[in-house]
């Protein structure tokens, strides 16, 4: 599945905080680096980075998108896995940046790059094969895995697999896990009306599994449901998994 | 219905009874269909096959509809080439006025729907009458079909018995499923003792033999198909297969990603007319193979993917727009996944362009296409048409959809996020004055109806990082 597996684990990762999280949730971003640090790693954050360049793509800018891409593919120079805080985001790199420059002279350099993308909670578990050691009190969550993540990265189960290690959590899924929340990127302003009826269903379901909080590997996601809850006043919460992994193991 | 999807959508989203009756069959047609394909390798495999097979089709395409051509006209069945759905029209009402028919059977196709082919008729004099239970029920309601197999999943029970009770004599209101398909049956009988031909759909027409592959459940294709002395079948150029050993795959995955059935009740395989000494069959057999934009499709190697497509409705079982808002919304003939990508290809950007849009490309439809088209890119692939133009686009009504302001703003997007120091310099800015832009500037107005917006945190991850000690090279 991943390219490091057979090589075993790497000393120095790369960090790709994507933009969302950039602006609005950097401290998932800094828990996902800290829960890197502490199995040893070194984290290095290439400041030329800013977004994958996925907004552009789904809105038919492919030039546009080619270009942010390129400033991407250019801030991660050395040979180290890139690590990324979402699915979404690591499945545009992973995906679609070698489609992206097929037949172009940057096709080999999106190809190798492509190669080195790693969503967080799969690194964590594929790579890293962390153990975690609960710290918290008994808490029940429930999990939002986002459409890349699941149907591009192929991260479906190892985030649970995190969760389950925690001896005082328990995980409730709910039944319309595999269900688009209705974010979308620029769908979810496109189209208000059908978001807001997607929205409104997952977070029903997210209520029914009598959680306290959802957690998710993509903020896009996140920011769309939690939006939606707080805005109907609902008790429950979200975030993003990293920062809770690192709250329940400090 | 007017307007453009977006605004089509409210309607839809705010009739209760419509969001249960998509949400309650579009679940119902999830479960069946996982559980035909519980079997992960296995379903890899067939929908590898599948995929194989529709791909080496559509890569030889215009050698294979000759060769069909050549097979059928030796199996006797007359073929007919039409360029535009008008023309099409055209060449049916000639058949049937040459038999001098005056009423027609029909077995479920869509591209009689694209043809409109029951209003051209009747203008012409002659009454086409569905047998497909579910068409029957939405020519009764006066209505366009809102799913390609299930064209009434629209309506629950009671109001299926309420149209019963309105349009068949002497069966008065009721709820007994076994009363109403029984209702159906006999009014349906006698319209088929008294047809003067038949006209039906192709699922698969085999290019090596000249034979019409049809599935169905009600045994009303078969019916339609040899009961009347003429039959007329109709078919988008695409719906082929090269050899007969290409069917068992295509057969296999086309129920199970459609209803979850292993197979369907009936599957016809109709070679030829009847010939002498045969007791039954047709006298006369006709197929009608439709381009209607299709050739400009194939033209392009990353769009003719969209001409795989098998119409088994599972992408549209499993879109999350599509079980909010139903067929009707998209307005046009393919509702869902499919339509999206299609319906802009065969009717131009200029008046579709909305379709590509109505996505959030979860790829939920991509996971479950039994042929492996690569919908969600085809959609990106779409949306870039509709905002540029070239000298030869490759889709009608390319860059009508071209916007200068949101060029602009793209344009402006790109600068920031490919030179670090603008963007450095922007996300700054946005994380401490952004939360003063107010709720009703344009898209936080629409985020923020349903949503509180997320805050700018203050300072970015790039400066935590930086104030963090993080190794920043
Ligand atoms: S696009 Fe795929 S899933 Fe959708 S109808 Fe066609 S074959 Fe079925």
């Amino acid at each position: 599945m991943t390219a490091h597996q057979s090589s075993g684990k790497p000393d120095t990762v790369y960090f790709f905080g994507t933009c969302i999280i950039d602006l609005f949730y950097p401290r998932a971003g800094l828990a996902g680096m800290e829960l890197l640090k502490r199995h040893g790693l070194r984290v290095v954050f290439p400041p030329g980075q800013s977004c994958c360049g996925q907004p552009a793509r789904n809105s038919g800018y492919l030039d546009e998108a080619r270009a942010v891409a390129l400033q991407q593919i250019d801030s991660f120079p050395q040979d180290w896995p890139i690590v990324v805080p979402s699915g979404s985001c690591a499945g545009m790199m992973k995906t679609h940046y070698p489609d992206l420059f097929e037949g172009r002279p940057e096709h080999a350099k999106a190809v190798a790059f492509s190669q080195r993308v790693h969503e967080l909670t799969d690194f964590l578990v594929t790579v890293l094969q962390v153990k975690l050691e609960d710290k918290g009190e008994p808490v029940k969550v429930t999990w939002h895995g986002s459409c890349h993540s699941m149907r591009e990265m192929g991260v479906v189960d190892q985030p649970k697999e995190l969760l389950r290690q925690l001896s005082n959590v328990t995980l409730i899924e709910n039944p319309r896990e595999k269900e688009c929340c209705g974010f979308g990127g620029t769908f979810a302003v496109r189209q208000p009306e059908i978001s807001a009826a997607m929205v409104g269903d997952k977070v029903a379901a997210l209520e029914e599994t009598g959680a306290s909080e959802v957690l998710s590997g993509d903020c896009g996601c996140l920011m769309n449901i939690t939006g939606a809850m707080d805005k109907a006043k609902k008790p429950m919460g979200g975030r993003h998994i990293a920062e809770f992994l690192l709250e329940r193991c400090k | 219905m007017s307007g453009d999807f977006t605004q089509r959508a409210p309607g839809a989203l705010n009739d209760p009874t419509l969001r249960r009756n998509f949400r309650r069959a579009m679940d119902g047609l999830m479960t069946k269909r996982a559980a035909q394909f519980q079997d992960t390798a296995a379903w890899n495999a067939l929908r590898a096959r599948g995929a194989a097979v529709k791909a080496r089709v559509v890569s030889k395409l215009p050698e294979l509809l000759e060769q069909l051509e050549a097979n059928c006209t030796a199996n006797g069945i007359t073929v007919h080439w039409a360029e535009s759905t008008a023309e099409a029209n055209a060449i049916v009402l000639e058949i049937l006025q040459a038999a001098g028919a005056k009423k027609v059977i029909k077995g479920k196709s869509m591209v009689s729907e694209e043809m409109e082919l029951n209003h051209y008729l009747g203008d012409h004099g002659i009454k086409a009458v569905e047998s497909d239970l579910g068409e029957y029920i939405i020519q009764l309601a006066g209505e366009a079909p809102s799913h390609i197999v299930m064209p009434c999943i629209h309506k629950n029970k009671s109001e299926i018995a309420a149209l019963f009770a309105e349009h068949i004599d002497g069966l008065g209101y009721t709820e007994d499923v076994d009363t109403l398909t029984a209702a159906a049956r006999k009014a349906l009988r006698n319209e088929f003792a008294t047809a003067d031909a038949g006209i039906s759909g192709v699922n698969f027409a085999v290019a090596e033999t000249g034979t019409l592959v049809l599935v169905e459940n009600e045994g009303n294709g078969r019916l339609s198909t040899t009961l009347p002395p003429l039959h007329i079948a109709l078919m988008g150029i695409e719906k082929l297969a090269e050899t007969l050993e290409d069917i068992p795959p295509l057969l296999s995955l086309l129920p199970r990603s459609a209803t979850g059935q292993a197979i369907t009740t009936y599957v016809n395989m109709i070679s030829s007319p009847r010939k002498p000494g045969e007791k039954d069959g047709p006298e006369q057999v006709h197929l009608v193979l439709l381009d209607s934009g299709r050739s400009r499709v194939y033209a392009d190697e990353q769009l003719r993917d969209t001409l795989r497509c098998i119409r088994c409705g599972a992408c549209m079982n499993h879109c999350p727009v599509y079980s909010r808002v139903g067929g009707h919304t998209y307005k046009f003939v393919y509702p869902g996944p499919i339509g999206k990508i299609l319906t802009p290809q065969l009717e131009g950007l200029d008046c579709a362009g909305d379709q590509p849009h109505a996505s959030t490309l979860c790829n939920a439809c991509v996971e479950v296409c039994p042929v492996k088209i690569p919908i969600a890119d085809l959609l990106v692939r779409l949306r870039g048409e509709s905002v540029h133009s070239s000298d030869s686009p490759a889709v009608k009504g390319a860059g009508s959809r071209h916007n200068w302001r949101e060029a602009l703003v793209w344009r402006g997007w790109k600068f920031m996020y490919s030179h670090p120091l603008a963007y450095a310099a922007g996300a700054k800015v946005l994380s401490r004055l952004g939360n003063a832009i107010p709720d009703s500037a344009p898209m936080i107005r629409e985020w923020t109806s349903v949503r509180n917006r997320p805050k700018f945190a203050g300072k970015t991850l790039h400066e935590l990082v930086r104030e963090e000690g993080y190794d920043h090279e």
